[in-house]
C-alpha cells in the first residue's frame, strides 16, 4: 500500500528542524527510524501532511558516557546499543534490551529515540528506562529540558515530548555497584515486540538484602509504567526464591492490564508475575546476590 | 563398451538451476513487467463482513487527477460468475451427496451485497498506482450492514443471518463416505472402547511471499489478451475464465504465470481480480495492472482448512480400531471458491483410513457458508485435516484404552503391500510398507530411552512431551476418469513435449508449474539422465499457454509424478524414433539398436554406434535418412495416471512445556518419510523441511481469527497472524524409507505436502502427552498459543 501524499522535508539543523515543527505542527511528524511510522503510513492509519526526517541533523547519534551516565543520541539505532562496546561494559542490560527487539534489519533501523518517542505500549525499551532510571532530553526553541522517565510516559503512544519538541537525547546512569539489571519478556508470536517485558534492577547492600529495587513492566497496559508494589516488596529484604515470589505478585498492579488475542487480562497479568519474578532473580544473581 | 555411462542423475542432490536467478534478484515476476501505456488499478473493497449495497457513487473517484476510469458490478454486463469447478449433484450421480451443492453467484464484482469484508465492489483505473489508491478512497458506497456470522459451528445454525438466496440455512451441501452401518455395527462391539473428541483445524492464511498480481493486456489490432498473473495452472485459469465468465475466445487469450514466488494452493483459483482487470483491459484498450497490497492477500486469498469434527473411535480390548466415525463440518466462506467442494469431501473423506486396517468408516461431511474469506486447497488440501483428525482419534483411542500410543499404532498398521489395498473409503493405495517407516523413526528416537527421560523429567516437574504422526496422503492428482465421476469439471492429466534441437540441445515444454518446486532442476535432471546428455543441454520451459500445449499445473504433489512421466513419455518416444534414424546410419535394423549413455548403438556391436547429436542433426538434415519418416524430434505426451500415489511416513515430536506461561518449545523433530523414488533428495528434503515447519505452524501459532461481532479478521497482517520462525524449530533428524510406486513409471509418488500433513498432530500429540501427568488427555483446539495450553494446564484436574 502507498502512504496518502506527503511533503518531506530534510532539515540540516536541529533548529531548521524545530523551525518546521513549529510551522507545521500536527500536520508534521518526525522521521527517526521509521520502523513504526512508516508502517503507520503505508496502512494510511497515519497520514501526516509533513514528514521531517532528522537523519540530516547533525549530533543526534551516537552513545558516551557522561560522568555516571551514558548519553545516547536519539537517533542512534538499536544495533549500536545493542554492539556498543560502552553499553556493553556500564550498562550491558540496555544492550541485552535492544538485541531483543525485531530483527537485525529493524535494529539497523530502528531508534532508541524513536522507540521513546513513539511509546508503543509493547516497545522493549521503556520498561528498561523506568528500571534504569533513564532522562529525556528535549529539545524546544527556547533551550533543552531534562524530564525524569516516571514523568515520561503519559498513556497509550503518549508522552512529555512537547509538541514543539524533539526528543534529542536519552540519558541513563551507568549500574552503580552492587547491582544487578535484567529483562525478560514473553514475545508475541507474530510481531515479536513484549506481549509482557519486566525490566529489574536491584541493588544489595553489604549484607545481601536489596537496598534499592526498580522494576518496569511493558506490554501489558496501555504504557510502560513502574510496579511500585514489586519495589516495596523487595526493598529492605533478602531476596531468596520465596522473597521473590511473593514480591512478584504485585508486578500486574497499576497496570491497566489490554487484553487481545495473546491474551486476557487474567493471563497477561500472570506473565506480568512470571516475568518480574524471572528478572528479579536474574538481576539478583548478577548483583552477587 | 565403447562408451561409459554418464552418471546417473536421476536420484541426483544437484543445487536448484533456477536458483542463482532469484537469489540474486533477477527473477521476473508478474509485478516486474514494465508495459507502455500501462495502467494500474485498485480494487473497492466492502469495510463490512456483510453489508448491502444500496448505491455506489463513483463521481468523485472519477473526476481525481489520472483516473481513466471507475467501474462497478453494474458495468460489466454479459459476465457470468466466476465458476466452481466441482460439482456435488444427485443428478450428475456424484457419490455420498446428500445434499446437492448450491451453486451460488459469485460475481467478479458484487453489486448486491458484499458477504466478506475485502470482497470487491469496483475498480478504479488510473495512470499511476497512487493515484488509483488515492481515488479509490473516494468511491463513495452507501452500505446497508447486515447482521455477520464467521463461526463455522454458528454458520448454520437456525437465526443465522443469510448469506445467499439458493442457500437456504448457509448449508453449502452434505456429502457421506464410507458404511455408516457397518461403522454403527462396530461401534456396538461387546466390550469396545469408544472415545468421542471435538477436533477443531483451524482457518490458515496461505501467506505465500509473493502476493497474487496481474497485468492484462488486449490488443485491439489482433484482438487478443494476454494476461500475466501469479497462477499455479495458468491454462486452468484460461479455460476457466474464457469459458465461463467473459466468454471470450480461449485461443485469443494468452496466459502466462512467469516466475511465482510460492502459491501453497492459494494461486490455483480462478480469482476476481484477474478477470475484472482482463475485462477491463479489453473495454479500455490499455494494459491493466493489479498487485495485492499485503493486507489484500490476508483478505483475499483462499483460505485453507477451517473445520470443525467430532471424531469417534472403537477399540477392542486387545487395541485393535474397530471402527471410526467422523462428522465434519466445513466452513467454505462466502463464496465458491475454485475446488471449494473437492477439498472438504474427496480430498478428505477418502483419507480417513489412514495407514490403518479399519474394518468400518463412516464420514459425514456438511459445507457452510459464513461471512469470511473463500476457503479452498492449502497446502495438503482435505489430506491434513484427514490426518489430523485420524492422528488425534488414534491417540486419544490409545490413552483411553490404557495403551501405549506407539504400540497401538504398530499392531493396526496395514501390512506390507504392493499393487492394491482396497479402503474402506473408497479410494485403492499403490504400495506401502508403514510398519519400516515406524521402526526407522523409533529407532532414531530411541523410544524407550526417551520415555525414561520422561519420566526422570516428570519427576522435576517438567512437562515433557512425544507426540507420533503415521500418516498417509494422496498425490499424483488424479486419474481423469476417476475424478470426473466425483465431480471434477476438469481432467487432471499433465502434457510434455520434448523438442529435440538440431544440434542436440533439449527444450521441455511442461504443463506443471513451479512456483518454488525447483522444476527447471528437477525435471531437467529427468532429461539428462534419459538421454544421456550434460544438463547444461536442457531446459525447461512452463508457466505460458501461448508455448505449452496444454497443462493443468501443480498442485496436489502431483508435478513429478503426473508431469515427470508426460516428459518421460515423450523421451521414449523421442527415443524410439532415434532408434530408426541410427538404425539407417548403421545400416542395421531399429530393433537391434540400444540407446545407452548417450550413443545409438548396434546390439552387440558397441564400436557401431552413432551420438545423439548426430541423430538429432540427421532428423532436421534428412538428407540421407529413413524412407518414410517424418523429419524433426520433437513429441508430446499427455499423462493421466492410473491411479493416486500414496505416499507416507511417521513422525515423531518432542516438546517441552512451560509449567509458568503455557509456551510450548519444540526440542526434537523426527521425520521418516516415504515418497517412493526420490530425482533429487536435496529438493525433496527441502519440501519436508519446509512442510514441516508449515505444520509446526498450524499446530502451535498459526490461525486466521474473526471478530465474532463484526466479522474482522483480527489477524490481517503479519504484525498479528504468527508464522513459524526459524527459531521456533529445532534441527530435523530425517530419513527415508523408498517404497516406489506401481502406479507410474519413475516410481516416484509425491512429496510437497508431506510435511504439512504429518508435522501438525505430531506437535499437538507432543503437547498433550507433555500434560498428561495433569490429568489432559485431549486439545480441541489449535494454535497451540501459551495462553491456550496455560489455561489448560489451570483447568487440568491434577495441578
Amino acid at each position: 500500500m502507498y502512504p496518502a501524499a506527503f511533503d518531506y522535508h530534510a532539515p540540516g539543523t536541529i533548529k531548521e528542524a524545530l523551525d518546521l515543527l513549529g510551522k507545521h505542527k500536527d500536520d508534521a511528524k518526525l522521521l527517526a527510524g521509521g520502523h513504526s511510522l512508516i508502517p503507520m503510513m503505508k496502512l494510511r492509519l497515519a497520514q501526516p501532511k509533513h514528514l521531517i526526517d532528522l537523519r540530516k541533523v547533525p549530533g543526534l547519534s551516537g552513545i558516551k558516557q557522561d560522568g555516571n551516565m551514558l548519553a545516547i543520541g536519539a537517533m542512534t539505532t538499536h544495533w549500536e546499543v545493542e554492539s556498543s562496546s560502552v553499553v556493553k561494559s556500564k550498562l550491558a542490560v540496555l544492550s541485552e534490551v535492544a538485541a531483543l527487539i525485531g530483527d537485525p534489519a529493524v535494529r539497523n533501523r530502528g531508534t532508541v529515540g524513536g522507540s521513546i518517542a513513539h511509546a508503543d505500549p509493547a516497545a522493549d525499551y521503556p520498561a528498561a528506562m523506568i528500571a534504569l532510571g533513564a532522562e529525556m532530553v528535549c529539545e524546544g526553541a527556547k533551550g533543552r529540558r531534562t524530564v525524569k522517565v516516571d514523568d515520561w510516559f503519559k498513556g497509550l503512544m503518549a508522552t512529555a515530548v512537547g509538541e514543539d519538541e524533539i526528543l534529542v537525547e536519552v540519558r541513563v546512569p551507568v549500574l552503580p555497584a552492587s547491582t544487578g539489571a535484567a529483562y525478560m519478556k514473553f514475545p508475541h508470536p507474530a510481531s515479536r515486540f513484549a506481549v509482557v517485558g519486566v525490566a529489574a534492577a536491584v541493588t544489595l547492600d553489604g549484607k545481601g538484602a536489596c537496598s534499592k529495587a526498580s522494576i518496569g513492566v511493558t506490554g501489558a497496559g496501555t504504557k510502560a509504567v513502574r510496579a511500585k508494589g514489586v519495589e516495596a516488596g523487595c526493598t529492605g529484604k533478602k531476596l531468596d526464591a520465596a522473597a521473590i515470589e511473593a514480591a512478584a505478585q504485585k508486578a500486574a498492579d497499576g497496570v491497566d492490564v489490554q487484553a487481545d488475542l495473546q491474551g486476557s487480562v487474567e493471563y497477561k497479568s500472570h506473565l506480568c508475575r512470571v516475568f518480574a519474578k524471572r528478572a528479579l532473580t536474574e538481576a539478583v544473581k548478577r548483583a552477587g546476590g | 563398451m565403447a562408451t561409459v555411462a554418464a552418471e546417473r542423475l536421476f536420484g541426483k542432490s544437484i543445487k536448484r538451476r533456477e536458483d542463482p536467478r532469484f537469489i540474486t534478484g533477477r527473477g521476473q515476476y508478474v509485478d516486474d513487467l514494465k508495459i507502455p501505456g500501462m495502467t494500474y488499478a485498485a480494487f473497492v473493497r466492502s469495510p463490512h463482513a456483510h453489508a448491502k449495497i444500496r448505491k455506489i457513487d463513483t463521481a468523485a473517484a472519477t473526476r481525481h487527477p489520472g483516473v481513466v476510469a471507475v467501474f462497478t458490478g453494474k458495468d460489466m454486463t454479459g459476465v457470468n460468475s466466476l465458476p466452481c469447478g466441482w460439482d456435488l449433484r444427485k443428478e450428475k450421480k456424484i457419490p455420498g451427496v446428500i445434499q446437492d451443492l448450491a451453486i451460488v453467484p459469485h460475481m467478479p464484482l458484487t453489486s448486491d451485497a458484499a458477504r466478506h469484508v475485502g470482497d470487491p465492489v469496483a475498480i478504479v483505473i488510473a495512470d499511476s498506482h497512487e493515484a488509483a489508491v488515492d481515488a479509490a478512497e473516494k468511491v463513495q458506497v452507501d452500505w446497508e450492514p447486515l447482521a455477520a456470522v464467521t463461526i463455522t459451528e454458528k454458520a448454520a445454525a437456525s437465526g443465522a443471518p443469510k448469506l445467499h438466496e439458493g442457500a437456504p440455512g448457509n448449508v453449502a451441501f452434505k456429502w457421506e463416505i464410507g458404511d455408516r452401518a457397518a461403522t454403527d455395527a462396530a461401534f456396538k462391539t461387546a466390550g469396545a472402547v469408544t472415545v468421542k473428541k471435538r477436533i477443531v483445524n483451524q482457518r490458515l492464511v496461505a501467506n505465500a511471499m509473493e502476493p497474487r498480481a496481474c497485468v492484462a493486456r488486449y490488443d485491439d489490432a489482433t484482438g487478443e489478451l494476454t494476461l500475466w498473473v501469479t497462477s499455479q495452472n495458468p491454462h486452468v485459469h484460461r479455460l476457466l475464465m474464457c469459458a465461463f465468465v467473459l466468454g471470450i475466445p480461449e485461443h485469443k487469450v494468452r496466459v502466462i504465470a512467469p516466475d511465482v514466488g510460492g502459491g501453497f494452493g492459494s494461486k490455483i483459483f480462478l480469482y476476481n481480480e484477474e478477470v475484472v482487470c482482463s475485462w477491463a483491459s479489453r473495454k479500455l484498450k490499455r494494459p491493466v495492472r493489479w498487485t495485492a497490497s499485503r493486507s489484500e492477500a490476508y483478505l483475499t486469498d483462499a483460505h485453507g482448512r477451517d473445520h470443525v469434527t467430532d471424531a469417534e473411535i472403537a477399540l477392542a480390548r486387545d487395541g485393535k480400531i474397530l471402527g471410526l466415525r467422523v462428522k465434519t463440518t466445513a466452513n467454505l466462506g462466502a463464496y465458491l471458491s475454485t475446488f471449494a467442494p473437492a477439498v472438504p469431501t474427496f480430498l478428505y473423506g477418502t483419507l480417513l483410513n489412514g495407514v490403518y486396517a479399519i474394518p468400518a468408516i463412516h464420514c459425514e461431511v456438511t459445507g457452510v457458508f459464513s461471512n469470511t474469506t473463500a476457503v479452498d486447497a492449502y497446502r495438503g488440501a482435505g489430506r491434513p485435516e484427514a490426518c489430523y483428525v485420524v492422528e488425534r482419534i488414534v491417540e486419544a483411542g490409545a490413552r483411553a484404552a490404557g495403551m501405549d500410543v506407539a504400540d497401538l499404532r504398530k499392531k493396526n498398521f496395514i501390512p506390507k503391500f504392493s499393487g492394491a489395498f482396497q479402503t474402506q473409503v473408497a479410494v485403492v493405495y499403490d504400495s506401502g510398507d508403514y510398519g519400516a517407516a515406524w521402526d526407522r523413526m523409533l529407532q532414531m528416537l530411541d523410544y524407550r530411552k526417551f520415555r525414561a527421560e520422561q519420566e526422570a523429567a516428570r519427576k522435576q516437574g517438567r512437562l515433557l512431551g512425544i507426540g507420533f504422526s503415521a500418516y498417509i496422503e494422496a498425490c499424483s492428482i488424479a486419474p481423469s476418469k476417476l475424478v470426473g465421476a466425483l465431480g471434477a469439471g476438469a481432467g487432471l492429466y499433465e502434457s510434455g513435449k520434448v523438442r529435440v534441437h538440431p544440434t542436440g540441445m533439449v527444450t521441455v515444454f511442461t504443463g506443471s508449474h513451479s512456483h518454488g518446486q525447483g522444476h527447471e532442476t528437477t525435471f531437467a535432471q529427468i532429461v539428462a539422465d534419459k538421454l544421456g546428455i550434460p544438463i547444461e543441454q536442457v531446459d525447461i520451459v512452463h508457466g505460458d499457454t501461448g508455448s505449452v500445449a496444454f497443462g493443468m499445473g501443480t498442485y496436489g504433489s502431483r508435478s513429478a509424478s503426473v508431469g515427470g512421466t508426460a516428459i518421460l513419455m515423450s523421451l521414449n518416444k523421442v527415443i524410439e524414433k532415434g532408434k530408426k534414424i541410427a538404425a539407417h546410419l548403421l545400416e542395421a535394423a531399429p530393433k537391434d539398436i540400444d540407446f545407452l549413455g548417450g550413443q545409438f548403438q548396434v546390439k552387440g556391436a558397441p564400436g557401431k554406434a552413432v551420438p545423439f547429436g548426430v541423430v538429432s542433426l540427421t532428423a532436421y538434415v534428412p538428407h540421407n535418412y529413413p524412407e518414410g519418416l517424418e523429419p524433426g524430434l520433437e513429441e508430446t505426451s499427455f499423462y493421466d495416471p492410473s491411479n493416486f500415489c500414496f505416499p507416507f511416513g511417521a513422525h515423531a515430536c518432542i516438546v517441552e512445556v512451560d509449567r509458568d506461561t503455557g509456551n510450548v518449545r519444540i526440542l526434537r523433530y523426527l521425520a521418516v518419510d516415504d515418497v517412493g523414488n526420490v530425482i533429487n533428495p536435496m529438493i525433496v528434503d527441502g519440501m519436508v523441511h519446509g512442510g514441516i515447519a508449515q505444520g509446526v505452524g498450524q499446530a502451535l501459532c498459526e490461525g486466521a481469527v474473526y471478530d465474532g461481532q463484526s466479522g474482522q479478521l483480527v489477524t490481517g497482517s503479519m504484525m498479528d497472524y504468527a508464522l513459524p520462525k526459524a527459531d521456533m524449530l529445532p534441527m530435523y533428524e530425517t530419513d527415508r524409507t523408498v517404497t516406489p510406486t506401481p502406479v507410474n513409471p519413475m516410481g516416484v509418488k509425491g512429496a510437497g505436502e508431506t510435511g504439512t500433513i504429518a508435522a501438525t498432530p505430531a506437535v499437538v500429540n507432543a503437547v498433550v502427552d507433555a500434560l498428561a501427568p495433569l490429568g489432559v488427555d485431549h486439545i480441541e483446539e489449535m494454535p497451540m498459543t501459551a495462553q491456550r495450553v496455560w489455561k489448560i494446564i489451570q483447568g487440568a484436574k491434577a495441578r
